[in-house]
């Protein structure tokens, strides 16, 4: 289908406000000037800076380990609750459960952040990576429930019966017949946890320790003294992979789909 | 086979259903049923939607429990029973197939869980492969078959564990009518070879009717009636039956007096008609009438008639309203003088039926009294 002249325009101008600043900050971080904002030619120069800052590595390794750890931990509870709400019946109380789950994706991170520093004071938790790590799996595991229950929903109950009715005991039933059909969305629901993990400031800041800075920590500390164009390569790093993760979720998710059309050809 | 309600290739009694009932919510899905299954049998479950025949085969599955009543499988109480420990295996009503695994590993999926020995498992997907006739599928996904292709591994599937009792959910519902019928005669076929009791569900009456020893018509919870398909069809216990299977003319009346083996039978619609009667209905009892429409005849002048039949035949008088040409049939209605509609179906029987009547025509309709049902109102 050919765009209208119109549709044409507003659609570049609505992507160019989406992506203008980004493509800027990409650019910059191959600026062979040291000033931000005045252009020197093409250089990888702040890509080898960064690679001797050894703060900022620590910091990213930091925020890797605690999005990789977050997103498994989200990957299984956020699983374990969109089976228990989808598959569970009408138990009592299910209409309170299911609305509580959303909560944490509508509700201020400044409150998720604080009420769970509160928590970890009063517990006197010692704050670092296990802290940061527990606070963002919190906050995640609601939206792995969210894409694994719409699929779950998609799913036809009777695959399940069949494998109960072919010999499997209720737990084996899941395992065999609705696991390898829900897996891709689990995926797609790790990997959507792992880029909020990554991407998070606020919660990390309220429940992190000294000497245990997530790389949006980092940055942002690094920034408030000027932005060096050292800053900008590593966020470019950061969207390449933010980018390359979403993709793969999408396609998962994607995949997830006509699987579970197929399971059900009618 | 006229009326004696046998079943044939019957043995022992396999299942029992002993007052089962299941409610959900304050809704009656089963209510206080009874049934006795013997081992062999082809058992039709017919009945219009809601009716409680799935719930009743979930409960069979072991998918639903029973909230009264036993469910005994050769005199054991499984009603509480888990699906996986039962020897009874389903095919549901949109197959379930595996879709990530393949024909063959599909067909493998509960001899699996058995732990048989894997040659043996080879060998009986082979088997049931071939039973089948889905030979060079086996490698195929289950996306990658047609429709009555997936049906066959879903039966396959069902009957690889060997069960004693197979439980099939609208099995056909899904497949055009060609090959619903073709299928229809395989699955027959099937069971009577390998000698395992079907309970199958269905809403279509000629599904039903084909492949069943016998039939348990259901209604709100209930069976209303179980016989073999003919007796279902010639000599329907209740109204709702005789309404619900087939096409019927049903003719209110009230009994006038008796004669012989005869009721003669004052009816609102048609006026005074002989029917064959049984002993129950007495004079003045409130009763109706039904005929199926193959078994009312048109004539121009009426039957000559014999000296046996001399006055046994009833006559009604009407005029051709409406003609429905269906190719080995003809569904004429006829407007009696009373103003009461009658359905009478004529086999054509020669290829320029020279019998065919137009719209508007006079004729009689003429049926036998032993051809009539007489039911409660």
């Amino acid at each position: 289908m050919k765009l209208s002249r119109f549709n044409l325009a507003s659609l570049t101008l609505g992507l160019a406000f989406l992506y203008l600043p980004i493509v800027i900050l990409v650019i910059y971080s191959f600026n062979a000037s040291r000033l931000v904002t005045v252009w020197g030619g093409w250089s990888l120069n702040w890509y080898r800076e960064l690679l001797r800052d050894q703060a900022m590595l620590d910091a990213a390794w930091m925020s890797f380990r605690v999005a990789a750890t977050s997103a498994s931990a989200a990957a299984v509870l956020g699983t374990l609750a969109a089976v228990a709400l989808s598959r569970g019946g009408h138990f009592k109380g299910r209409t309170l459960f299911s609305g509580m789950l959303y909560a944490p994706l509508v509700m201020p991170e400044v409150i998720t952040g604080l009420s769970l520093l509160l928590l970890f004071v009063a517990i006197n938790a010692e704050r670092g990576f296990w802290t940061v790590t527990i606070a963002h799996t919190t906050l995640t595991m609601c939206f792995v429930t969210v894409v694994v229950q719409s699929r779950l929903h998609a799913l036809d109950r009777s695959i399940e019966e069949a494998a109960m009715d072919l010999g499997c005991a209720p737990v084996e039933a899941f395992l065999r017949a609705t696991l390898p059909l829900i897996w891709p969305s689990i995926a797609a629901g790790w990997m959507l946890a792992f880029a909020l993990s990554l991407d998070d400031l606020v919660i990390a800041s309220f429940t992190t320790g000294p000497g245990s800075a997530t790389l949006p920590i980092r940055i942002y500390s690094e920034v408030r003294l000027g932005v060096k164009p050292e800053i900008n390569a590593i966020c470019t790093l950061i969207i390449a992979v933010v980018t390359v993760v979403i993709i793969i979720a999408s396609a998962a998710s994607k995949l997830s789909k006509t699987q579970a059309e197929s399971a059900a050809p009618m | 086979m006229t009326g004696a309600d046998t079943s044939a290739g019957a043995g022992a009694l396999l299942l029992r259903i002993d007052a089962v009932e299941k409610r959900f919510g304050g809704f009656t899905a089963v209510d206080k049923l009874s049934l006795d299954i013997k081992a062999g049998e082809f058992f039709a479950l017919l009945g219009p939607s809601g009716c409680g025949k799935t719930t009743l085969l979930r409960m069979l599955a072991g998918f639903e429990a029973p909230d009264a009543g036993r469910i005994l499988l050769d005199g054991e109480d499984i009603a509480a029973v888990l699906p996986h420990q039962r020897p009874v295996n389903m095919m549901f009503q949109n197959y379930a197939l595996f879709p990530h695994l393949s024909v063959a590993n599909n067909i493998a999926f509960g001899l699996r869980r058995e732990g048989l020995p894997r040659k043996e498992i080879k060998a009986r997907v082979a088997e049931m492969v071939a039973l089948v006739r889905l030979e060079g599928l086996e490698k195929r996904k289950p996306d990658q078959l047609s429709g009555g292709q997936q049906q066959r591994v879903a039966l396959a599937r069902a009957l690889a564990r060997r069960p004693r009792l197979l439980l099939l959910d609208e099995p056909m519902a899904a497949l055009d009518k060609k090959l619903r019928e073709s299928t229809q005669l395989e699955l027959m076929a099937l069971q009577k070879r390998l000698g395992t009791s079907f309970v199958i569900v269905t809403h279509d009456q000629q599904e039903a009717m084909t492949v069943a020893d016998r039939i348990g018509v259901m209604n709100a919870g209930r069976l209303e009636q179980v016989a073999t398909p003919r007796r279902l069809y010639e000599a329907p216990a209740t109204r709702w039956v005789a309404e619900f299977v087939g096409d019927v003319n049903m003719l209110e009346g009230r009994v006038e007096r008796r004669d012989g083996g005869r009721l003669i039978v004052a009816t609102t619609a048609a006026g005074e008609v002989t029917v064959a009667a049984p002993s129950q209905p007495s004079a003045a009892d409130e009763i109706c009438i039904a005929i199926r429409p193959e078994k009312i005849r048109l004539s121009l002048r009426g039957p000559v008639d014999s000296a046996a039949q001399a006055g046994a035949l009833n006559r009604l008088n009407g005029t051709v309203t409406d003609i429905g040409y269906l190719g080995g049939s003809t569904s004429y209605k006829v407007k009696l003088d009373s103003g009461a509609l009658l359905t009478a179906t004529m086999a054509n029987i020669a290829k320029l039926d020279v019998d065919a009547y137009h719209v508007g025509q006079h004729v009689v309709a003429w049926f036998s009294p032993d051809d009539c049902v007489v039911l409660e109102r």
